[in-house]
């Protein structure tokens, strides 16, 4: 890539990222609603939203607090400029992580013990989580020898062929990482609200708008972890997305909420069997059959 | 574009009473009446609402919850009163321990009546309140513009 196609990219990005996620976000709305048998709210709702949050008062119970958040929103977005650019994919997992951990300060930053709960649960979260996504770059390093997201990209055949237990477990964690049920544990997103709003408790108006908006810039970050996995194979990259993103939102329809515990623990165990078990296996099979 | 009217969120707190405008309020939830296509999400945070809506009277223990709730939201808010409970104190409005309508504590721009209120009113007053909401964001924007010049001068409050 020449600098020009990474400063576009790095641009398209930023700009486009929200609109899509506000899309992709209305269309899951819509999808879960026919599900309940119900109309469901117009397709630019979540936008919508958006939109109204920054206009409404700003409540400040702690200024620090809403420092954090922009270090959460910055560095997600840097994040997904890295990966865009075809940058370093660690570099991409590291400042993800980091984003997150603003995320859990911003909300520890406020007095509040649903906010404090939700924090707790949002590093429980990442704790399930990051394992998996550390596992998803080795597996992409043992398949193609480069960290590299061009490189990864430019692979002649898909690694899905080489790396299924990887995306298996790349899929379980996503569900993690949209807040989804049946491990929707931090924000109570979608209405369960047995802690209130969680994580986002504290925060009102422009300052849960920024939470949306790193939110979106994170789904789509995400989903081009999903897409490397299909690089080669565009139109089969967007039916996998659009299938895993079905799923997504069929468990989220469909499940209760998990003990944290169970969250972690099936999380780990299932990083362990899929991911560390496709690792072993490639490098057996790559050192051609001998141990 | 008036995005109060497109995106107007909701908490729901019962003072006091039957619980049968309670019933009626999660019943717009419901498939039937589905009051997510206007956009209306309950949110169940003060923080993150534009309407509260309050059904049952008041007394001396929702007072202070009541209030808290309104000051914890941020501007522009509106206040629905829902059945004749919340409007008036309704049928308990001579007991001992009853304050009145929701309008003895915080003030109240929409009244709702009916016992128990049906759905359909009480979405018609939430779509009221919509244009509420977009006319308060309004005079807040006015008002400040009206102040800025000089800064030492009183806020007028209302």
């Amino acid at each position: 890539m020449s600098a020009w196609t990474r400063i576009l990219a790095a641009i398209l990005f930023v700009l486009l990222s929200p609109i899509l996620a506000g899309l992709l976000a209305g269309l899951d709305r819509i999808i879960s609603a026919r599900m309940q048998s119900r109309i469901g709210p117009p397709l630019l709702q979540p936008i919508y939203d958006l939109l109204k949050l920054f206009q409404k008062e700003r409540i400040a119970v702690n200024r620090s607090g809403h420092f954090f958040l922009l270090g959460y929103l910055l560095f997600t977005i840097l994040a997904g400029i890295e990966f865009f650019i075809g940058g370093d994919l660690l570099i991409v997992i590291f400042a993800l992580a980091l984003a997150s951990v603003f995320f859990v300060l911003g909300a520890f930053a406020a007095g509040s013990p649903y906010s404090h709960i939700g924090a707790e649960r949002e590093l429980i979260q990442i704790m399930a989580s990051e394992p998996m996504l550390i596992m998803c770059a080795m597996g992409f390093y043992v398949a193609t020898g480069s960290f590299q997201v061009t490189t990864i990209h430019a692979q002649p055949t898909p690694l899905i062929a080489t790396l299924p237990g990887i995306f298996l477990g790349m899929i379980y964690i996503l569900t993690i990482k949209l807040r989804k049920s049946p491990f929707d544990l931090s924000t109570s997103h979608h209405a369960h609200q047995e802690i209130v709003k969680g994580i986002t408790t504290e925060f009102a108006g422009p300052y849960l708008a920024i939470i949306e908006l790193a939110h979106g810039y994170e789904t789509i970050l995400l989903l081009g972890f999903l897409y490397l996995f299909f690089a080669p194979w565009p139109l089969l990259a967007l039916a996998a997305l659009i299938a895993v993103y079905f799923l997504e939102i069929l468990a989220d329809n469909t499940h209760a909420r998990l003990y944290w515990q169970w969250v972690l623990r099936t999380s780990w165990a299932f990083t362990a069997i899929v991911g560390a078990g496709n690792l072993i296996l490639l490098h057996y099979l790559q050192r051609g059959g001998t141990p | 574009m008036n995005l109060f009217r497109k995106s107007p969120w909701i908490i729901h707190y019962d003072g006091a009473s039957c619980n049968g405008c309670d019933i009626e309020v999660l019943a717009c939830l419901t498939p039937r009446y589905d009051v997510e296509r206007l956009g209306i999400i309950n949110t169940g945070n003060p923080k993150h609402a534009d309407i509260l809506l309050i059904t049952g009277y008041i007394n001396e223990q929702s007072q202070p919850v009541v209030r808290t709730i309104y000051e914890q939201m941020p501007d522009p808010k509106v206040v629905v009163a829902v059945g004749i409970c919340a409007s008036s104190g309704g049928i308990f409005r001579d007991c001992y321990n009853t304050k009145g309508g929701v309008d003895s504590t915080i003030p109240v721009d929409i009244y709702v009546p009916g016992c128990a209120a049906r759905p359909e009113s009480i979405m018609d007053g939430v779509v009221q309140a919509l244009d509420l909401l977009e006319r308060k964001r309004k005079e807040k924007k006015t008002r400040r513009r009206a102040i800025a010049p000089t800064p030492t001068s009183e806020v007028p409050t209302p």
